[in-house]
């Protein structure tokens, strides 16, 4: 099931005359701009980056910066990312929910 | 220069960039790795090309400072060989392995500085692994590269400079700032208010934030014990009892929080570097003299990974190891210029043991974190499984990782380990010193190929766990 769908975490406040990306994410079209991270993408359109392995629940990243590793997020195609340090790109197919 | 003869420079934070400036005003070609697509570290981290806001907004009192570093950094480029979005995973007979754009390489040392920065101190606390709950350097971070604010109506809570500063730029940049919430009380502050004057503006700015949002109205509350954050699947609230011991509630969306900064010391001790408890900070740092020489051959260390003492600090600190470097070279003395920086540095120590005890690491309430929080959030280890490993004696903390998956994730003890180990010694009812640390162990990040930065024109899909 997509979690991406309803109220977004972050809030865009400014920076906002920026190229437009597509990325897709559970399959459905998100709409970012160039120079937001993953995790910013993810979370201006939806509330979590992945599952929990080991409990209920969703994360969302925690430190931003790369040292807690809490927002790996999966690639359609697979693999894996952390979202906080890499950026959006044109065709960037991301899922959500558990890795498989 | 042969490859044995590299200098690596591990950061290119203020400590680095001062260091890497050092080295090329010698003649040298420092190698510089960083984690990050632009110089800055963390304080003065850079925004994405594209991003137009001033540095004035950005970066507020501290903007000159972040300028002139960003400047420096600039002019070395064609000089050093830098090396971003490169990450050091190990390092092993003076060799650092990097992972970044030409994958996985190796770079022999005859010298190494690392200038690796700090990461937010966090107590744990029932809810906090929600989505919608980052530290205050994330929340920093994602307003000051991407322009966006954590949520709706966020709310701020922990101690330290960052606490009040990261509030101030919340509201300032319009976002819905809920209330600040200090752990710290002000009887703490009293005795040691000599020694928070010698950080020179440092304080005043600090009740400037302080007096800025009080006159917004935002509610600032001092003295607070945090209880829980509430949610189901995201954050709906922030409970805890105030000064008073009332229990109070405040609704937001999104909370941000943490207790100064611990330094990031994994590479210090896979270099070989020794490590001292530090009983003011009540943390493990490495060993290092008062112009950053480790305890390891030709390693130096400088900047808060060396023990934190702020970005100030973090370019004195970065000089002054260089300049050390060259000394025990035999390249250039420099005596008055490092006795002028270890004055400047003695003063800001000063500061910040003061600090440390203005403002203190909340450890009681770590000690007494209810068995069914989750300390380690990689592996859901709770603060019970910590306890609970006690029956099986271990006598330090890395016993109690074998055994319960304690700091063994993927973030390696960098969020849990200062709590855990508050805990463990809480528990055994010895000092804290004696339950040890989480051992820095490689890789100190997972390995993984990135999607490229944000110039860069990779194909998204070529990216990979390995």
């Amino acid at each position: 099931m997509s979690k991406i769908s309803g109220r977004g975490q972050f809030v865009r406040l400014s920076e906002t005359e920026r190229p437009e990306i597509t990325i897709h994410v559970d399959g459905a079209p998100v709409t970012a701009l160039a120079g937001d991270t993953l995790l910013t993408a993810l979370l201006l359109a939806g509330g979590q980056v992945r599952d929990f392995e080991f409990g209920a629940g969703g994360r969302a990243g925690f430190c931003l910066m790369g040292a807690c590793q809490d927002c790996w997020v999966q690639l359609e195609a697979g693999g894996s990312v952390r979202a906080c340090t890499n950026y959006v790109r044109q065709g960037l197919r991301l899922k959500t929910g558990s890795a498989e | 220069m042969s490859s044995t003869e590299n200098i690596l420079i591990i950061g290119a934070g203020p400590a680095g960039t001062r260091a890497a400036e050092i080295l090329v005003r010698q003649g040298l070609r420092p190698i510089v790795v960083d984690d990050a697509p632009a110089s800055g570290g963390q304080v003065y981290r850079r925004q994405p090309p594209g991003f137009r806001r001033s540095a004035k907004l950005r970066y507020g009192f501290e903007a000159a400072k972040a300028e002139a570093l960003h400047a420096t950094f600039d002019a070395l480029r064609e000089r050093v060989d830098y090396r971003p979005e490169t990450s050091v995973w190990s390092i092993e007979n003076n060799v650092a392995f990097t992972i970044g754009p030409n994958g996985v390489t190796r770079i022999p040392f005859a010298a190494l500085l690392l200038c690796t920065g700090g990461v937010d101190r966090i107590l744990p606390i029932p809810g906090w692994t929600l989505p919608g709950a980052f530290t205050l350097g994330g929340a920093q971070i994602a307003l000051k590269a991407q322009g966006c604010a954590i949520g709706t109506r966020v709310a701020f809570m922990g101690s330290g400079p960052l606490l009040y500063l990261v509030a101030y730029q919340y509201a300032h940049a319009g976002a819905k700032v809920a209330a600040v919430l200090d752990t710290a009380r002000l009887r703490d502050a009293l005795p040691v208010i000599p020694g928070l004057l010698a950080g020179g503006t440092t304080l005043a700015k600090g009740l400037w934030y302080q007096n800025w949002l009080r006159f917004k109205g935002i509610p600032l509350k001092r003295g607070i014990r945090p209880v829980a954050v509430d949610g189901e699947d995201r954050v709906s609230g922030l409970r805890f009892h105030d000064a008073k011991g009332r229990e109070r509630r405040i609704d937001c969306d999104a909370m941000a929080f943490g207790w100064g900064v611990k330094p990031e010391c994994q590479l210090a001790e896979l270099a070989g570097c020794d490590m001292r408890f530090d009983a003011a900070a009540r943390q493990w740092l490495p060993e290092c003299d008062a112009e950053g020489r480790s305890s390891a051959e030709a390693v130096y260390l400088a900047g808060d990974g060396a023990g934190v003492m702020g970005a100030d600090a973090a370019e004195y600190r970065g000089e002054l190891a260089a300049l050390a470097l060259l000394a025990d070279r035999g390249l250039a003395a420099h005596a008055g210029r490092r006795e002028y920086l270890k004055t400047r540095l003695r003063r800001l120590m000063r500061f910040r043991i003061a600090l440390e005890r203005a403002l203190p690491y909340p450890a009681g309430l770590a000690a007494a974190l209810a068995d069914d929080t989750i300390v380690c959030r990689c592996e859901g280890v709770t603060a019970g499984d910590i306890r609970q490993s006690q029956s099986l004696k271990p006598d330090e903390i890395n016993r109690a990782k074998a055994y319960t998956r304690l700091g063994m994730g993927r973030c390696q003890g960098r969020m849990c380990g200062i709590a855990a180990a508050e805990i463990l010694a809480h528990r055994k009812g010895v000092g804290l010193a004696e339950v040890g640390r989480l051992r820095g162990q490689a890789p100190i990040k997972p390995l993984h190929i990135g999607i490229g930065g944000a110039a860069a024109e990779d194909d998204p899909e070529r990216a990979a766990s390995i």
